[in-house]
């Protein structure tokens, strides 16, 4: 048995040289530890985050970090002998080690790409992020510039003062956008320069101007931009010059001065015809700061509210003054109103005492002088009475005229319509004209047109007025010849004349218009003359005519008479001497086919509705004078009322009952108040049935009377004296109605 | 004179007594009361007019010739005789009566004077012709034929 069989373990190739083996044994200690702490720490911080999306990758790294960490440990014991199981191991481990890093370098051929991606993106998001910062800086920038605009909008809009507008904008701009000064300019009255108006610092801008026509300032007005200037133009030269300092960047900007002319409804001011003002703003000299995109665009927005505040203004300053000039007005027309009151109230008074003064004496003497003409007179004395008598109807005429001539100017009068005889008004005319005519040997013809109706509604009387006003004017200024009179229904075409041209009559089924025609051949009147024709108390110049007698207010009358039936009235001549043509149209009403015919000079019967016989009707009449309650209780007898009278308020208030149904009571008793009985009266029926019907029997006119009967609760007011057909009506309206009040 | 003439001359008279204003409406109105009921109603209430007129005068007449006129007084006589004289139509002394209401406001003792001698007079005068008129109805009915009635408008 050899001894010298091999052993089994292994030895090293080359002889152990002991330094180096030394150093090898603890490198491979400290790589294994090294080896095994890595996959320790990564595990450690992996656990820690939250996020690591390849745990497959790192369990991979982590076996061959260790397999790697086994290696070299085992590796440990191979410096000396070592046996064949470690050897075994060793080689087990190497051959682990082998395919695990294989296997991760394979992976890791996959992976590393993501892995690159992966960074990309994050770069990429980063980037990302960094411009939206920028754009929210952005934003930010903006948002707060709008809220500079809206503040200062706000300002600036809060008043409608000019004065506060400008400047509140001036004092907010400075503000906002820390400029160092802040100028308006406005334009002068004449346009032709701009004056320094306002500004920020200075608080009396001493008054510079500045011609209007530089270039730099045609710059700025024909843009609608805030246009940067440069800082040694005049405009921009408002403060002294402070020598060394580099003077900051100026803008400046047109701001629209809208007049009131300019608003046209559909043309919003695009005209070259308008006033700009000026404003500049001059940022802090010596700082770096420009002007931004977003601060011009501020000043821009600005400009054009101002120009809105200040258009504003304008209109208010405007209307107030609009305003203050019809209050003016007002005041003034008030005064003018009421003395015009004041003076026809007095003119009126003072007719109507004039005209019962006047008439008094006027009856006295006509109704003497005609008793006169009766008597046995001499030729002389009969001459005498005659011209007594022509003078005062003469006279008499005239205050009728001007009694009338005044009702009709302040609108009292008012027509008497009624059914008439249109035919038979023209024939008296003829009769009543006739006689003076064939005096003086003129001819008078009447035409009347076939399609005239015989009956018409309207004033006869005063139809009749005119008529023979105008016919007899023909008659008087005619010395020889011919009148005709000429009637007709006129045609919408011929109504329409050259002569009246605002005349626009309209004809329909219930009206038509007469025209007349008065044609003479007398002496004519000079067509110069004929607008003064009408107007009162005017005589033209020629002698012919004034000695013809005539107050000059017929045609006048007339033409009032004429104006109030809707029509119109002219005269035409071919000059002096050649004669003269009348013409009327009014407007007269065709009566209904049920009224009856009715002949002239007969009294008219009021329509009355309701009962005509009232027998049985209690009534009670209360009047202190014996001949007016006489006649009132014949006159209710009449319309069968059981009448009871009293001559004074004790005795009525004895005597009324709740039998009578009426109580006539006379309210212009003096010393008697009719009004206290009415309401004693009520307040002793209080029961509603059994209240007798109240009425005022009074010869006052006035409104007061009535207002005073309204009061106490009577219910109607009569006007005495009264006719039996009026009282007939009054008591039918009154037993319907249980109210009544007449006009008085 | 037969009727027919006397009719004639009554309507002419009492025509003419219309147109110089002696008389106005109201006395148509009375005349329209007269019926079968009331025969002698005008004449009743005329001479009714008659009696208070006079005594209305003398009252005014001696309140007008005291030391110190009593004006209301005097005023509401007035008002009196104008109520009554409207009443039956005696147009000219209502006239009368309505200036003789002024001067008694203004308290002009003269002119109240002038007044109511006017008044007077025209008193007189329509006294005169209603009675005339009167005496013809009378002869007219006495001869057999009856009272026209006045058909008239102005």
């Amino acid at each position: 048995m050899t001894m010298i069989e091999s052993c089994n373990c292994i030895e090293p190739q080359w002889p152990a040289d002991e330094l180096l083996m030394k150093y090898q044994y603890i490198s491979d200690f400290f790589i294994a530890l090294a080896y095994f702490s890595i996959p320790l720490e990564l595990i450690y911080f992996v656990k820690k985050s939250a996020v690591f999306p390849y745990r497959w990758v790192l369990v991979q790294f982590g076996a061959f970090i260790v397999l790697c960490g086994a290696t070299h440990l085992i590796n440990l014991w191979t410096f000396t002998m070592h046996s064949r199981t470690v050897a075994i191991v060793m080689t087990t481990a190497k051959v682990l080690t082998a395919v695990v890093s294989c296997a991760t370098a394979l992976m890791l051929v996959h992976i590393i790409p993501d892995l690159l991606s992966v960074k990309t993106r994050e770069m990429f998001l980063k980037n990302k992020a960094a411009e939206l910062d920028r754009e929210m800086g952005l934003i930010r920038t903006q948002e707060e510039t709008g809220r500079h605009v809206r503040m200062l909008t706000h300002e600036i809009r809060s008043t409608l003062d000019r004065h506060t507008i400008l400047k509140t904008t001036l004092v907010e701009l400075g503000r906002t956008l820390a400029l160092e000064e802040c100028a308006l300019w406005m334009p002068t009255r004449t346009g032709l320069e701009l004056q320094l108006s306002y500004t920020l610092r200075q608080h009396n801008p001493v008054g510079y101007t500045v011609p209007i026509h530089l270039p730099v300032i045609n710059q700025v007005f024909s843009s609608n931009r805030a246009v940067k200037i440069s800082p040694n133009c005049p405009v921009a030269r408002i403060r002294p010059l402070a020598g060394k300092y580099m003077p900051g960047e100026v803008v400046a900007v047109r701001v629209p001065l809208l007049h009131l002319s300019n608003f046209q409804i559909n043309d919003w001011p695009e005209l070259s015809t308008k006033r700009y003002a000026l404003m500049v703003l001059m940022l802090p000299s010596d700082s770096a700061r420009q002007w931004h995109v977003h601060e011009l665009e501020l000043v821009e927005v600005v400009a054009d509210q101002v120009a809105v505040a200040l258009s504003h203004a304008a209109i208010l300053e405007e209307s107030m003054r609009a305003r203050d000039l019809l209050m003016e007005q007002n005041v003034a027309l008030d005064l003018a109103r009421r003395e015009a009151e004041t003076a026809i109230r007095a003119r009126n008074d003072f007719l109507a005492v004039m005209n019962h003064e006047m008439r008094t004496p006027m009856h006295a003497i006509i109704a003497l002088s005609s008793l006169l003409q009766e008597t046995e007179l001499t030729p002389e004395q009969r001459l005498m009475v005659e011209t007594i008598l022509k003078s005062s109807n003469l006279l008499a005429t005239l205050i009728n005229d001007v009694l009338d001539l005044s009702r009709l100017e302040d609108g009292s009068l008012q027509l008497d319509i009624g059914t008439f005889n249109l035919h038979s008004v023209f024939k008296e005319v003829l009769n009543l004209i006739k006689p003076v005519a064939s005096v003086k040997k003129l001819s008078v013809t009447l035409n009347l047109a076939q399609d005239l109706p015989v009956y018409a509604v309207g004033d006869e009387k005063r139809l009749m007025q005119t008529m023979l006003n105008v016919v007899g004017n023909a008659v008087k200024f005619s010395k020889e010849g011919s009148i005709s009179i000429i009637a007709f229904v006129a045609k919408s075409e011929s109504l329409r004349d050259s002569r009246a041209p605002d005349f626009f009559p309209m004809p329909s089924d219930n009206h038509f218009y007469l025209r007349v025609q008065v044609k003479d051949s007398g002496s004519g009147i000079n067509p110069q003359e004929i607008p003064k024709l009408f107007t009162k108390f005017s005589q033209s110049q020629s002698s012919a005519t004034r000695n013809s007698g005539g107050s000059g207010l017929g045609l006048a009358i007339c033409k009032r008479f004429v104006n109030l039936m809707e029509g119109q009235i002219w005269l035409e001549s071919d000059g002096l001497a050649k004669g003269c043509t009348a013409t009327f149209i009014v407007k007269l009403g065709i009566p209904e086919r049920s009224n009856e015919s009715k002949l002239p000079f007969t009294p008219k019967v009021p329509v009355n509705h309701g009962q005509t016989n009232f027998s049985g009707l209690k009534v009670l009449v209360m009047d202190d004078n014996g001949v007016s309650r006489m006649v009132t209780k014949g006159l209710l007898e009449h319309l069968g009322c059981d009448v009871s009278t009293v001559s004074s308020s004790e005795e009525c208030l004895h005597v009324v009952s709740h039998e009578h149904q009426v109580v006539f009571l006379d309210v212009c008793m003096p010393g008697m108040d009719g009004f206290e009985l009415a309401v004693t009266i009520r307040e002793k029926f209080a029961k509603r049935h059994e209240k007798p019907l109240i009425v005022a029997l009074t010869g006052n006119t006035d409104k007061v009377t009535k207002e005073n009967c309204m009061r106490v609760g009577i219910n109607g007011v009569i006007l005495k004296p009264i006719s039996v057909d009026k009282m007939r009506s009054i008591l039918s309206e009154l037993l319907e109605h249980r109210v009544l009040y007449e006009a008085l | 004179m037969e009727v027919g003439q006397m009719q004639r001359r009554l309507i002419e008279y009492t025509k003419s007594l219309f147109m110089e204003g002696i008389l106005d409406d109201q006395f148509l109105q009375l005349q329209q009361l007269q019926d079968e009921s009331n025969p002698d109603f005008v004449v009743e209430v005329v001479s009714l007019f008659f009696q208070d007129a006079e005594r209305l005068l003398n009252d005014i007449t001696s309140a007008l010739d005291q030391q110190s006129v009593d004006f209301p007084k005097v005023d509401a006589h007035v008002h009196q005789l104008k109520g009554s004289s409207a009443s039956v139509g005696a147009q000219r002394v209502k006239n009368g009566c309505i200036a003789f209401r002024n001067f008694c406001e203004e308290q002009n003792v003269d002119g109240s004077l002038r007044c109511l001698q006017q008044i007077k007079q025209e008193y007189y005068h329509v006294k005169n012709k209603l009675e005339a008129l009167f005496r013809l109805e009378q002869q007219i009915v006495a001869a057999g034929g009856s009272v026209p009635m006045m058909e008239l408008s102005f």
